[in-house]
Formats: C-alpha cells, structure tokens, sequence
C-alpha cells in the first residue's frame, strides 16, 4: 500500500511541474500586452513602459517563471495586473462559489445516478429500462446552458422562485446562499447525472453477467441481492473514474453555467482574466485547477485500493 | 359554504392589495443598477476601462469640470474660472466646504498633487495626452488654482471634465484601486469582486445630495442573463443593454421603460490609408459608396443608430450632416473600382474585435463590398489581439469595424501614426488652429471644416453613431438618456410611485 502511494505521489508532483512550465509557457505566448489593455487606445508610449515596469513585464521570462513558481511554494500567488488584489484572494472569494456549487451538483448527480442506474440494470430490457435509458440520452443531448435558460424563464421569470442569477453570499445565511446555487448546480447536474446513470447501469450488467455472481446465484441468492452483495462494489471502479472527472470538470468548466446565472466563479474569473490578459492570475487560476484535477485523481486512485483489495497489495 | 369561502378570500385579497398599495406609497431609495462590464478596479485615473468610470464617474469621483447630460461642460469642483493671457492661463475658483468620504478637507492642494501626478514620468494614466498640455500648476490660495499651459487650449475646461481627470487625495491615494475616495454624492461602500459594487449615499455632501439612499451595480455580460435579470426584477435598471432583439418586448411591458439615447461612439469600418489598395482614395471612396448604412444599422443594430457621414457626433451642434458624400451607390463603386485599375476580386483583410456592433456589421458589409468586386476575407480576433496588431505595433489591417467612444475625438486624424495612416497636412493644420482658438464661433467653423475634409478624403467609411440602450423599471426617473462620457450618472435618480 505504500509503494503504491508513493509512486502516485510522485507522479503528481512530476505532473505539477511539466503543467507548470506548460501553462506559463502557453500563456506567455498569447499576443497582447496586458498594459495595453489596462490603459486603452491613448496610452502614450512613455505611459505603456512606467507601466510593464511598475508590474514587472520587463523582466526575462525565465525570471518571471521562477518568481512565479517560487511564490507559489510558499502560497503566494502574485498580485494581479487588472484588480490590484493578491491573486490568492481572488481565487479564494471565488471558490467560495465554485466549490460549493460543484459538491452540490455532484451530490445532485450522485443522489440522481446511483438509484436510477441500478434500478434500470435490475430490470434490463424491460420497458422501465428502455425509458430510463431513453430519457438519459436525452439529458446527455440537452446542453446544460439552455436547459439553464428553461428553468430561469420558469422559476424566475414566471413563478419568481428563485433570482435569475447572480450569488447571495455566504454572509446573508445558508439558506440563501444555497438558494442562489440550486438552479445552476441542478443544471450542471442534469447531463452529469445521465451520463454517470448510464456508466452505473453497464457496469452492473458487465458484473452481473461475471461467474461469481452466477456462483452467487447459484448458492441461492436472488438477483437483487447478487446485485447488491456481489455485483455493486465491483461496478463502483468505473463509476469511481466517472465521478472524480465530473468534480474536476464541475469545478472548472462551469464557465458557462456562471454567465448564464452571473455567478462570481472560477470559470468566469479565468474568462475574464483572459480577455484582460491578466496573464498572473490566468496562470495562477489554471495551476491550482490542474492541481485540483491531479489531486481528485490521485484520490480516486486512492479509492480504487479502498475498493478492490487486490490493488492494496501492491498486487 | 361557498359564498362564505369566496368572502373571506376577497377580502384576504383586498387587505392583500391594500397593504401592497401601502408598500407602494412609500417610493423606494435603493436601486439596483445592471451593467455589461465589471471594472477592473476603481481607479479611473490609471486605467481606461469604460466600466470604472460607469460605476464611479459622478457618482462618486468628481473633477474640476464635467460633462452634463447633452455633453455640455458645467462647473463641479471648480464653481467658476479665469481664462487669461489668450487662453494660456486658467484660474479656477474651487468650490467651498467640500471634503473628501474619508473626512478630509478638499482644496488646492489635492488639485495640484492630482494633475502632477497625472503628468508625472512614472504616470499611468490611460489618457496622459489630456494633462500634456500643462507648464505649471500653482496653489494660490486654498481656493483658487493656477494652471499654466505651453500654449494656449481652448478646450482645457473639456479635457478636465474626463474621468481620467478626477481629483484624488495624496491620503487616500494608496488604496484607490480596490477603496475610491472621492468627494461626490455617494461613497464606495463595498465591492464584490466579480458580483457587485455598493454605494451609499454621503450624508455630508457639499452640494445637493442625492435621492437614492443606496445603490447596487452588477455585473451581467450574457445577453440572456441580462435578460431574465430584467424579466424576473433582480435589477430595476440596466445600463447600455447588451440585446437590442428584446426592446420592442419591453416597450411593450408596461413594467418597464426603453430609453434611447446616444454615445460619443462613433462606429466605422477604418481603412488602412498607409498601404495599398487604400492608399488610394478612389478605392476608400468605392467602398465608402458600397456600404448601405441603412442594412447595416438595421441588420447589425436591430434598426437603433443614427447613420454619419463623418467622424463626429450628430448630437453635437457643430455636427455636418455628410451621409450624401458616401451615399449607397455601387455601380458608383464598380466605376471608381475601374477606374482605380485595381484588378478584381479585389482581396482585402477584414479584422474584427469581438463586440456584437462589430461582428455583425462585418458579415453585413463583407457581403456589401462582394458585391461590387471587393472579396473580404474576415477574420476575428480578440480585443488583446485586436489592440496589440491593429492598432497599436504594425498596423496590420486593411479593413477594420470599430467605435471610437471618446469624446470628441476628431484630432486623431491629425496624427500620422494613427492606425488608418491618414496624413493630410491640410487636416493637420486645421486642427493645430483650433488647439489655440478660443473663440467659440470660429472654433466651430474649424470644427466643421475639419469633418468635411475627412469626409471628402473618405478617410474611413462611416457607419452609424452607437445608441446607448437602457431598460429601467416603469417607476425609476432621472436616468441619462445620452452617454457624452462613460457614465450613469445616479445623483438625480429617485422612484416615482
């Protein structure tokens, strides 16, 4: 079990750093001068140079990379160009909305999921299976934004539920705050949901139609228990893989589930940050996703041993 | 039993609707105002982000001058000044009892540390270019400042009313980006970054205080989002409304008001004067005669637009109407093709920034100019891009789609360097004129004149003067109709009931 740790770790700490040197390197790239955009279509030249200077642009690169990356190791991620704000802060305000928002969606995808897709495996081909497999594909075909723009015409516009958008705050009380985030993680959820009652569903079917479940059959045990004592926990592995990507890509790709609602996220400030080529904060808000990514994933893997013994032994 | 049951709910509904009609008597002092874009931070003297000055300009920053609803320059901090040794000398008489929201004393002082901080080496602000005129600046006493120019500027009382030009504390300077301290009738209360700005109203203001007691700006960039914010009443006023498809539904809900106004922006197709095939006029003038302004503005702006004919506001009085000059002709422009011996499919680039103006009139237009030989090959860019290639570094365009929102701006033709690479030394002499006119009819006569000769050099193809939409709630009153600068100015808005 601890060699297989170790090795994970290592990986993720060899991962961190080729992302680090590929995500400075992508967006150092990028045309556009970030004083240029901060000081519009008059800045006169002289203005432009006090300017890279009072942010450091006039640096080498490789200066500005270890700066950077130096900074990050002891939790400091910069200043940022547009907001004059520790980018820290920033990505800390925002993940106030993010993190939140993605458990919630992921614990609506779960709760969805898990009943859905082991009641349609218990009763494969039967007309309930056809229906649930048909509304699923449907919920994966359905983009999420517009299935957002459906729910805010009905629950905001016409029954005034809820707000059409934008977030509370933590400080006006729980209940609000979650309030704000119940149409958008129920949006996000919808697609995550389908996709991940499908993967429930064939994983069992795989399982159940393995020896040990006939063996288990066999001994006497109906098909419900099978499925419950024997099939369910072998299935978890794919379902496992399934959710660990749903939570990274909840956390970083609500991009556009944040501009419908206006919610203050990560994937708006990354937009944002990009458009105003506040290059420090791109960087910085793309490292700690790619850290969170690698981290779920390292997690995963961690809970894959928990599930299947035969990994813990270093096999 | 049922006639009992239907009396006890007409009367909840009355005492429902009375005790509304109550609610309602009472006019509302908080507003909720919606804009487009967040600014990046909150000092307008060191960026040109339109968005800082929309939150903050009037409402919470104050110059020497500034700009009223129409454009026109009144007094503000500055109650009155002195204009002498032909116009190089301004003295300007600052108003009384004034202090900043952190308690201190405003007087001349902040007025000299603002404009030498603005035109110091080491300045970052967005618009130098306005202070650059400036020799000296001198405290004479508490009251009174003395500005001395290199030279004399009539337009000096113009250039301070820009956001760029508000006047800071040396106290406060420090926190400004993120905590504005300003003199104006409302003060900075909070920002959430990403969400909202609040601002209260300043109970010690030295003029006449506003009516609203609160206010919350948001920010709602999604035409949708902006929208549903409308529909489901999260926001009571929405500023330059990102989807004009969606006037003519709240025109006709009677919840709501549409006003249609106008902006400093006025929208071109820039043609690169400095290289072929525009560097020759016969080509500018053919595609000036194949773009039809009226498809344009109702294809690409729902029909909200005022179609120009030249590089200048139509609100502004010393505005000449020279939409003939490029009127929509394009056998003319077959003709000028020909005679211009360029071989045809002409092959251009069409570089266009990423606002919807932009795109759309693109599509428009490429069609257009196809039409009569010219073959635009479009290609999109970000504003980053858009910047740091097209109009600043090497100029790399031939045809490009913006709109130049500052005020006043018809002097860029003067500068070679400038992106469209216009060099006329006639143009240039005219606008060095009125640099140091200060008489007010013959500066508008120079004014004039300097629109005809870029009309008649068709210098760009001119489009049509950007309208500022707002949506408002039917009760809110005290809105500006016109943009004359980036502001929403909020210190005469109230709820009517």
């Amino acid at each position: 079990m601890t060699r297989y740790i170790l090795t994970r770790l290592l990986s993720l700490v060899l991962s961190l750093v080729a992302a680090s040197v590929a995500i400075f390197l992508v967006i150092e790239i990028l045309p556009g001068d970030p004083a240029a955009i901060m000081l519009g279509v008059n800045a006169q030249p002289d203005t432009l140079a006090a300017l890279r200077a009072e942010m450091g642009l006039d640096q080498p690169m490789v200066i500005r990379y270890l700066a950077w990356v130096g900074g990050m190791l002891h939790g400091d991620f910069g200043t940022s160009y547009t907001y004059h704000t520790p980018v820290a802060k920033l990505i800390g305000d925002r993940l106030a909305v993010s993190l939140p928002l993605a458990l919630f969606s992921l614990l609506l995808t779960v709760v969805i999921a898990f009943p859905v897709g082991i009641w349609a495996a218990a009763r494969r081909g039967s007309a309930a299976d056809t229906l649930i497999m048909g509304i699923t594909q449907l919920g994966v075909a359905i983009p999420n934004f517009w299935f957002a723009m459906l729910m805010v015409v009905l629950f905001a516009i016409n029954l005034r539920w809820f707000s059409a958008g934008g977030f509370a705050g933590w400080d006006k009380g729980l209940l609000p705050a979650l309030k704000s985030l119940t149409l958008p993680a129920v949006a996000l959820a919808l697609p995550q949901a389908s996709i991940l009652a499908r993967v429930m569903r064939s994983a069992l079917l795989d399982t159940l139609s393995e020896d040990f479940v006939r063996t288990a059959r066999a001994k006497g045990l109906s098909r419900a228990k099978a499925l419950r004592r024997h099939a369910l926990r072998n299935a978890l592995i794919p379902v496992l893989t399934i959710i660990g990507m749903q939570f990274s890509f909840l956390l970083a790709g609500g991009i556009i589930i944040e501009n419908v609602f206006y919610l203050p996220g990560l994937g708006r400030l990354i937009f944002q940050s990009i458009s105003a080529r506040d290059l420090i904060t791109v960087e910085s808000v793309v490292m700690l996703l790619v850290f969170a990514v690698i981290l779920v994933n390292f997690l995963v893997e961690l809970a894959y041993a928990l599930v299947d013994p035969r990994l813990r032994s270093g096999r | 039993m049922l006639s009992k049951w239907m009396k006890v709910t007409v009367l909840g509904a009355l005492t429902l609707a009375a005790a509304s009609g109550a609610a309602l008597a009472q006019a509302r002092d908080d507003l909720k105002v919606a804009l487009q874009l967040e600014p990046p931070n909150m000092d307008p003297t060191s960026n040109a982000a339109g968005a800082i000055d929309q939150v903050l300009y009037a409402n919470v920053f104050q110059g020497l001058t500034r700009f009223g609803p129409d454009g026109e320059i009144l007094p503000d901090l500055a109650k009155s000044w002195d204009i002498s040794e032909g116009g190089k000398v301004y003295t300007f008489h600052l108003a009384e009892g004034v202090k900043f929201h952190d308690g201190t004393d405003f007087d001349a002082s902040d007025v000299k540390f603002t404009l030498d901080r603005a035109r110091a080496p080491d300045s970052t602000n967005a618009q130098k270019g306005l202070f650059a005129g400036i020799d000296t600046v001198e405290v004479v006493d508490p009251l009174t400042v003395k500005v001395v120019l290199k030279a004399p500027d009539g337009a000096f009382p113009f250039k301070m009313a820009w956001g760029d030009a508000v006047i800071v504390a040396p106290e406060s300077i420090k926190d400004i980006a993120t905590y504005p301290v300003g003199t104006g009738p409302f003060k900075f209360e909070d920002w959430v970054q990403g969400d909202h700005v609040d601002l209260e109203k300043n109970p010690d203001y030295w003029g006449t205080p506003a009516k609203l007691d609160h206010v919350e700006f948001k920010f709602i960039s999604d035409p949708t989002a902006a929208f549903a914010a409308m529909m489901a009443g999260d926001v009571d006023v929405f500023y330059s409304y990102p989807a004009p498809e969606n006037l003519p539904q709240f025109e006709a809900d009677p919840r709501f008001q549409v006003i249609v106004g106008s902006t400093e922006g006025e929208t071109i197709m820039a043609m690169n004067n400095a290289r072929p095939p525009f560097d020759n006029k016969l080509v500018r003038e053919a595609v000036a005669h194949a773009v039809n302004r009226k498809e344009v503005i109702d294809g690409a702006m729902f029909g909200y637009g005022t179609p120009i004919g030249t590089h200048f506001a139509p609100h502004n009085p010393d505005y000449v109407d020279l939409t003939s000059l490029s009127d929509y002709d394009p056998e003319k422009s077959k003709e000028l093709l020909k005679q211009a011996g360029v071989t045809l499919p002409l092959k251009v680039k069409m570089t266009l920034p990423p606002t919807a103006y932009a795109r759309r009139s693109g599509e428009i237009i490429a069609a257009e100019l196809r039409a009569v030989g010219i073959e635009p090959q479009i290609e999109n860019v970000e504003w980053a891009q858009w910047l740091s290639s097209t109009f600043k570094g090497a100029h790399d365009f031939d045809l490009t789609i913006i709109s130049h929102t500052e005020p006043m701006d018809i002097g860029i033709y003067a500068n070679p360097d400038y992106y469209f690479g216009y060099n006329n030394p006639a143009f240039q002499k005219v606008m060095a004129d009125l640099d140091v006119e200060t008489d007010t009819a013959k500066r508008s006569a120079l004014l004039k004149e300097a629109q005809t000769i870029i009309a008649q050099d068709y210098v760009n193809a001119y489009l049509f003067q950007l309208p500022l939409q707002t949506v408002a709630a039917a009760g809110v009153k005290g809105l500006w109709k016109n943009a004359p600068t980036q502001a929403t100015d909020l210190t005469g808005v109230y709820w009517e009931n």
